[in-house]
């Protein structure tokens, strides 16, 4: 029932969101195109003032055959996939303990929720000291206890003390999204094959998995997203030594690090397009959304 | 129909669920324990878990030591800011979305999300850059409009699930009577709607004091909010576990009362609505 005045009146509502987000987007986009082509090497004298110098796809060629850049992908991948599976397998896990009946369900809830609310520079420092201290942490007081020698967390094991870590941070989300899930499933059709004697893993794979099939893939491509980025966990844990250089984190230490600008926009780029790779499938879900 | 359960497999349930509860909770709760340890106490072999002599000396000395209250006060005015900054621009765009759709909401919409997916590390230099230009770099200011842009997508998109829940009939009925545009908004949505706008402020605010990727990155001395503040503690100050723990239950306390009220509101807003 809109009328011709309340759409325009509509649109100039919008407008200021619009167009304060294109600028976000559009201004800092195309500046990174633009020095990636360029050598830019601040400290080294070169500034937009000054002129830079265009060098083609170099920097793009030379982002890629640096010796740094597979195993960056490599530690990308590590802690990307390992957390995906980590925080998924035990969110539909306790999701489904969750949705049982208990008593303090609703303080259960909290305590397991609680960790996503602490800043990620809290939770990497205090894991890193009060916990994966080779001396005074908590796991080496455990270890000695046992009679084992205590592991030298971040620089022995660096990789899978920093999926720890990322995943204690990102299990309460996974968790949360799967419990909504989980709790608008049927609970006739489970008792139904319940009856119909069906056993606790055939109900598991054939109607709860199922069931949270779309709740799966959304934790999936949003955790994705945000765990492409992890930047802090990685900052104050181990500053990217010992293995634990993802790709973000190059790109970080390409731009402000070395301020290698034309190097690190190279790499940015490449980092944009894989993430909207992802977006591309999360998008699509939430769109389908939209209709409904 | 419930599923009549047994006393005796619930209190199983209970007891897992305790458990497993409070293992996931212990760093936090080890954390806010050893801010009340003295030094010696915190890195104690086998660790003390409560017979400590109970002392607040930490929390005095942190304060002291880095003036932790600015580091507070930044975080507030960065947070609070970057969410009421967000909410004039966002509650205006997702109103019209919601009551005034036309065929490009959902193209709108889905770009806005877009945006957000775009990976900070990326845009990080040019920034950078344009904070330096501006003289931006380490102002509260300038972060306070890259917080409020990098959560206006979250903003504009949890505000138009709401908006969208406000059966429109209302809306008809009103203009019926003779509502112009303004009492519209003022007597009949604005009412409304608080309760959404409310549990969307909680969540940006949330979102916006845990951020560490620009906080870290465009800030040095006098914008640094308590993400910076606690990074500082990464060496060699982190030592001092009492004094970590000091400094970081003081960093975490407010966002987790604040988020154990947000805890349903977490689900819509990250996830678009895709999940209610």
């Amino acid at each position: 029932m809109a009328t011709q005045q309340s759409r325009s009146a509509a649109r100039i509502m919008m407008a200021p969101a619009v167009f304060l987000l294109l600028g976000w987007m559009l201004i800092p986009l195309c500046m990174t195109l633009f020095f990636s082509f360029k050598k830019y090497l601040p400290l080294r004298g070169d500034s937009m003032a000054n002129g830079l110098e265009w060098v083609g796809f170099a920097n793009y060629v030379r982002f890629v055959s640096s010796s740094s850049f597979w195993p960056s992908i490599q530690t990308t991948l590590i802690i990307v996939g390992g957390v995906l599976v980590i925080t998924i397998v035990l969110g539909i896990a306790l999701a489904i303990l969750l949705d049982q009946p208990m008593w303090g369900q609703g303080v259960v809830r909290i305590l397991v929720i609680a960790p996503f609310f602490v800043m990620p520079t809290v939770s990497a420092l205090v894991w890193k000291n009060m916990f994966m201290d080779p001396v005074n942490g908590i796991l080496a007081h455990l270890w000695k206890f046992f009679g084992a020698e205590p592991i030298q967390w971040l620089s022995q094991a660096s990789l899978p003390s920093l999926v720890m870590i990322v995943s204690w941070q990102w299990l309460p989300f996974a968790t949360l999204i799967l419990l909504t899930a989980i709790q608008s499933l049927d609970s006739e059709q489970l008792e139904a094959a319940e009856m119909d004697g069906a056993p606790v893993h055939k109900r598991f794979f054939f109607i709860v998995l199922p069931h949270l099939a779309r709740a799966i893939t959304i934790v999936t491509l949003i955790q994705t997203i945000f765990l492409l980025a992890i930047f802090a966990e990685i900052f104050v844990t181990t500053g990217g030594a010992f293995g634990t250089k993802t790709l973000s984190y190059l790109i970080f230490q390409r731009v402000l690090e070395s301020q290698n600008v034309g190097l690190g926009s190279a790499g940015g780029v490449y980092a944009i397009i894989l993430a909207n790779i992802v977006a591309i499938f999360l998008m699509r879900i939430v769109g389908k959304n939209l209709d409904a | 129909m419930a599923r009549a359960v047994t006393t005796n497999r619930k209190m199983i349930n209970t007891a897992v669920a305790w458990l497993i509860g409070l293992l996931i909770f212990f760093p936090i709760l080890w954390t806010i324990l050893t801010s009340f340890k003295t030094e010696a106490q915190a890195i104690a072999d086998p660790p003390i878990f409560l017979f400590f002599d109970w002392t607040l000396e930490n929390y005095s000395v942190v304060q002291e030591r880095s003036d932790y209250m600015r580091f507070l006060w930044n975080s507030i005015f960065l947070a609070g800011g970057s969410t009421i900054l967000g909410l004039i621009i966002a509650v205006p765009a997702a109103w019209s979305m919601a009551f005034v759709p036309s065929k490009r909401t959902k193209d709108i919409l889905l770009w806005m999300l877009s945006t957000k997916m775009l990976p900070a590390v990326g845009v990080l230099y040019p920034i950078y850059l344009l904070f330096i230009q501006l003289g931006l770099l380490d102002s509260r200011i300038g972060l306070t409009i890259v917080l409020m842009l990098i959560n206006l997508p979250i903003i504009v998109w949890m505000l138009y699930t709401y908006f969208k829940e406000i059966p429109g009939e209302i809306l008809e009925a009103a203009r019926m009577d003779g509502a112009g545009l303004k009492e519209e908004l003022l007597y009949i949505l604005t009412p409304m709607a608080i309760p959404g706008i409310a549990s969307t402020m909680l969540l940006n605010f949330i979102l916006a004091w845990n951020e560490a990727f620009w906080t870290l990155n465009l800030t040095a001395v006098n914008a640094a909010p308590l993400t910076a503040f606690i990074a500082s503690y990464s060496s060699p100050e982190g030592l001092f576990f009492a004094k970590l723990s000091a400094a970081s239950t003081m960093a975490i306390a407010p966002i987790l009362i604040l988020g154990w009220f947000s805890q349903k509101q977490l689900v819509r807003g990250l996830t678009f609505g895709a999940v209610k």
